[in-house]
C-alpha cells in the first residue's frame, strides 16, 4: 500500500500534463479547426439515420444520374440513389475505417511493444526481425494482399489495414517502453520492490500512450484512405451499402456523364484526412516538451 | 576499406529480414479459408482432382516441409505459375516491372523538382505567404487520396480539355511523344504525395541547418543570403532528405497500384489488382515478395548513399 502511494507521487501527474497539452493545442487555431471538423464528421456518422434526407439504398430508374438539384443536393448515382444521403451514410464506414484498424493495431502492438521493449532478450530480437520484414512490404500492398486472401468484406478489409499498420505501432510502442523504462520513477518503483509485471502494467503501459497518440491520428488518416482504396478495388464495402471508396468505384465508370458522383466522396475523404493530419501535427507539437 | 566493412555489416543485417519475409509471404496462402487445394480446384470439386492437386502442390506434406520446398524454389527464381494465363509468375512480373519503374522514376523526378525547392522556400522565409502556401501544398499532397486525384485530373485534362490521353500506355520505342504525354498525369498523381513528404522534411532539415553555428559564421563573413541558403545550408540539409527519397521510392509501388488502375497502365499495380480480381494467388504472393525486395534494395541504397554523402561517417 505504502509502495503504491510512493510510486504514485513519483509518477508525473497525468492531470497536469493533460491540461498542459490542451492549453498548447488551444494556441494552434489550425489544429482546433481540424479537431472541430473531425468532431463534425463523427456526429454526422452517428446521426446518419436522422441527418440523411433520403434512404441511401432507395434506387429510382426515373432519377438515374441526375445533376445536383433542390431535391438531390449532390445529384443522383447510376441507379438513381441520392448521393448526399449515401455520402452521409458512407461517413459511418470511413469513421469505422479510421477507428477499427487503429484499435486492432494498438491492442496488438501495446503488449508486443511492452514485451519487446521492457522485456528485451531473444523475444525482442525475433519480434524486431518480423517487424522489419513487415515494414518492407509497402503498406497498401500488404493491405490489398491480406484483404484478397481473407476475402472481400468490409470487416476483413479493416482487419487487413490494422495488420498492415501493425509494424509501425510495434516499433513505436517498443521505443516508448524503452524510454519509459529508463525514467527515474520506474527505477524508484523497482527499488521499493514492485514486481516486474506490476511495473509493466501499472507504470510503463500508461506512459507509453502519449507518443502513440500522435501516430493514432496520422494512422487513422492513412487507414481511411486505405479503406477507400480497398473499397474502390471492390475489396472493402460490398454494394449496395455505401462507402466513399465504393462510391468512387461506381463514379469512375460514369466520369464524363456524371462527374458529381466522383467529386463529393473524394472531397469528403480529402477534408477528413487533411483534418486528421493537421490535428496530428498539432498534437505532436503540443506533446513535444521542447516546443511551446 | 571502411566502406566495405559497412557494406558487409549492412548486407548481413538484411539476411534475417529476408528470411522472415519469406515466412510471411509463404504464410499468406495459408490465410485462405479452408483447404488451398479446394481453392485451387475451383468449381470442379471432384475428390480425385482435389487429391491430385493436393499431392502435386505438396499440400499433403508437413507445413515446414512445404515452406522449405517453396523457399528452395523461390531462391531458384520459381514463384509458381499464374493460374490465369499459365505463365510463370516471375516471367509475368519481369514483363511488368519495367513499365512501373518508368512511372516511378518519372514521379520521383517530379517530386524532387517540386518538393525540395518548396521546402527550401518555406524554411528561408518562415511565416511568409509563400511558406504558408508551400506547407499547404505539402499537407494537401499527403492527404489527398491519389486515386481520386487521378480521376479528377482525367476529368479535367483528358475528358474536358483533351490535353492528355486519359488512359493506356505507349512504349517509348513506338512513339516517344505519346509515351511522355501518357506519363505526365500518372506521374503527377504519384509525385504530389512524395513531394509533400520531401517538402516537409527539407523544410525541417533546412530550419535546423539555418540555425546552426556554421551558418552564423557564413553570414558573419558577409556572404550573400542566397549563397548561405543554397550553398551552405542546403548541402547539409539534403543528407537526410536523400535517404528519405530512396525509401519513398520503394513506397512508390504502393501508390502505383491504384494509379495504374485509374490510368490503365499495364504495370505492376495493374497486375496486382487483376491477380486479386481473378483470385490468382500465386501472382499476388509473388508481387508482395518482389515489392518487399525492391523496398529492401531501396533502403540499402539509401544507407549507402547516406554513407557516401555524409563526410562524418566516411572519415
Amino acid at each position: 500500500m505504502a509502495s503504491a502511494a510512493l510510486a504514485g507521487t513519483l509518477q508525473p501527474a497525468a492531470d497536469g500534463r493533460l491540461r498542459r497539452v490542451l492549453r498548447r493545442l488551444r494556441r494552434q487555431p489550425a489544429s482546433l479547426v481540424a479537431g472541430g471538423i473531425i468532431l463534425a464528421f463523427i456526429i454526422i456518422a452517428l446521426a446518419a439515420p436522422w441527418v440523411a434526407p433520403q434512404d441511401p439504398l432507395a434506387s429510382s430508374f426515373l432519377q438515374v444520374r441526375k445533376p445536383p438539384s433542390a431535391a438531390h443536393w449532390l445529384g443522383t448515382d447510376e441507379v438513381g440513389r441520392d448521393v448526399f444521403s449515401r455520402l452521409i451514410w458512407g461517413a459511418r464506414t470511413s469513421m469505422l475505417a479510421g477507428l477499427i484498424p487503429v484499435l486492432v493495431a494498438l491492442s496488438i502492438s501495446l503488449p508486443l511493444g511492452l514485451l519487446s521493449g521492457y522485456g528485451g532478450g531473444w523475444i525482442d530480437m525475433v519480434l524486431m526481425r518480423v517487424v522489419d520484414a513487415m515494414l518492407a512490404i509497402p503498406f497498401l500492398i500488404i493491405a490489398i494482399a491480406l484483404a484478397a486472401f481473407l476475402g472481400p468484406d468490409i470487416w476483413n478489409a479493416m482487419l487487413a489495414i490494422g495488420i498492415a499498420a501493425l509494424p509501425i505501432f510495434v516499433r513505436l510502442a517498443r521505443a516508448a517502453a524503452m524510454s519509459v523504462r529508463a525514467e527515474d520513477y520506474v527505477e524508484a518503483t523497482r527499488s521499493i520492490g514492485s514486481s516486474p509485471l506490476r511495473i509493466a502494467v501499472r507504470h510503463i503501459l500508461p506512459n507509453m500512450l502519449p507518443p502513440l497518440l500522435v501516430q493514432t491520428s496520422v494512422m487513422a488518416a492513412s487507414a481511411i484512405i486505405a479503406e477507400a482504396s480497398l473499397s474502390f478495388l471492390g475489396l472493402g464495402q460490398q454494394p449496395p451499402a455505401p462507402s466513399w471508396g465504393s462510391m468512387l468505384n461506381a463514379a469512375q465508370r460514369h466520369m464524363a456523364a456524371a462527374p458529381w458522383m466522383a467529386i463529393a466522396p473524394g472531397c469528403a475523404i480529402f477534408l477528413l484526412v487533411i483534418s486528421l493530419n493537421l490535428f496530428g501535427d498539432g498534437l505532436r507539437d503540443a506533446l513535444d516538451p521542447k516546443r511551446g | 576499406m571502411r566502406f566495405l566493412l559497412f557494406l558487409g555489416q549492412r548486407l548481413a543485417l538484411t539476411v534475417p529480414t529476408l528470411l522472415m519475409l519469406s515466412v510471411l509471404v509463404f504464410a499468406l496462402q495459408h490465410l485462405l479459408p479452408g483447404d488451398p487445394a479446394l481453392a485451387l480446384a475451383g468449381e470442379d470439386m471432384d475428390p480425385d482432382v482435389v487429391a491430385e492437386i493436393r499431392h502435386r502442390y505438396g499440400f499433403d506434406l508437413p507445413i515446414w516441409h512445404q515452406y522449405w520446398n517453396w523457399l528452395l524454389a523461390a531462391l531458384q527464381g520459381d514463384l509458381g505459375m499464374s493460374l490465369r494465363n499459365s505463365m510463370s509468375v516471375v516471367q509475368l512480373l519481369l514483363g511488368k516491372l519495367g513499365i512501373t519503374l518508368q512511372l516511378a522514376v518519372a514521379s520521383m523526378v517530379l517530386a524532387l523538382v517540386i518538393g525540395i525547392p518548396l521546402g527550401v522556400l518555406a524554411a528561408a522565409r518562415p511565416g511568409s505567404f509563400a511558406s504558408l502556401a508551400a506547407s499547404g501544398f505539402a499537407l494537401s499532397g499527403i492527404s489527398v487520396p491519389h486515386f481520386w486525384l487521378g480521376i479528377m485530373l482525367v476529368l479535367a485534362f483528358s475528358v474536358n480539355l483533351n490535353w492528355f490521353p486519359s488512359s493506356g500506355y505507349t512504349p517509348f520505342a513506338e512513339d516517344p511523344g505519346r509515351w511522355a504525354m501518357g506519363l505526365v498525369l500518372p506521374a503527377f498523381v504519384l509525385g504530389t504525395g512524395i513531394a509533400g513528404v520531401l517538402m516537409r522534411h527539407t523544410r525541417s532539415a533546412m530550419l535546423q541547418a539555418l540555425g546552426s553555428d556554421y551558418i552564423r559564421t557564413a553570414r558573419a563573413k558577409g556572404l550573400r543570403e542566397q549563397r548561405v541558403v543554397l550553398k551552405h545550408a542546403l548541402r547539409n540539409a539534403l543528407v537526410p532528405v536523400v535517404t528519405l527519397g530512396a525509401i519513398e521510392f520503394g513506397q512508390l509501388l504502393s501508390g502505383a497500384v491504384l494509379t495504374e488502375q485509374i490510368f490503365s497502365i499495364p504495370g505492376f499495380g495493374k497486375l496486382l489488382v487483376d491477380g486479386v480480381l481473378y483470385r490468382d494467388y500465386a501472382v499476388v504472393q509473388g508481387l508482395v515478395l518482389v515489392s518487399a525486395l525492391l523496398f529492401i534494395a531501396a533502403s540499402l541504397v539509401a544507407d549507402i548513399l547516406y554513407f557516401v554523402i555524409n563526410p562524418r561517417l566516411r572519415s
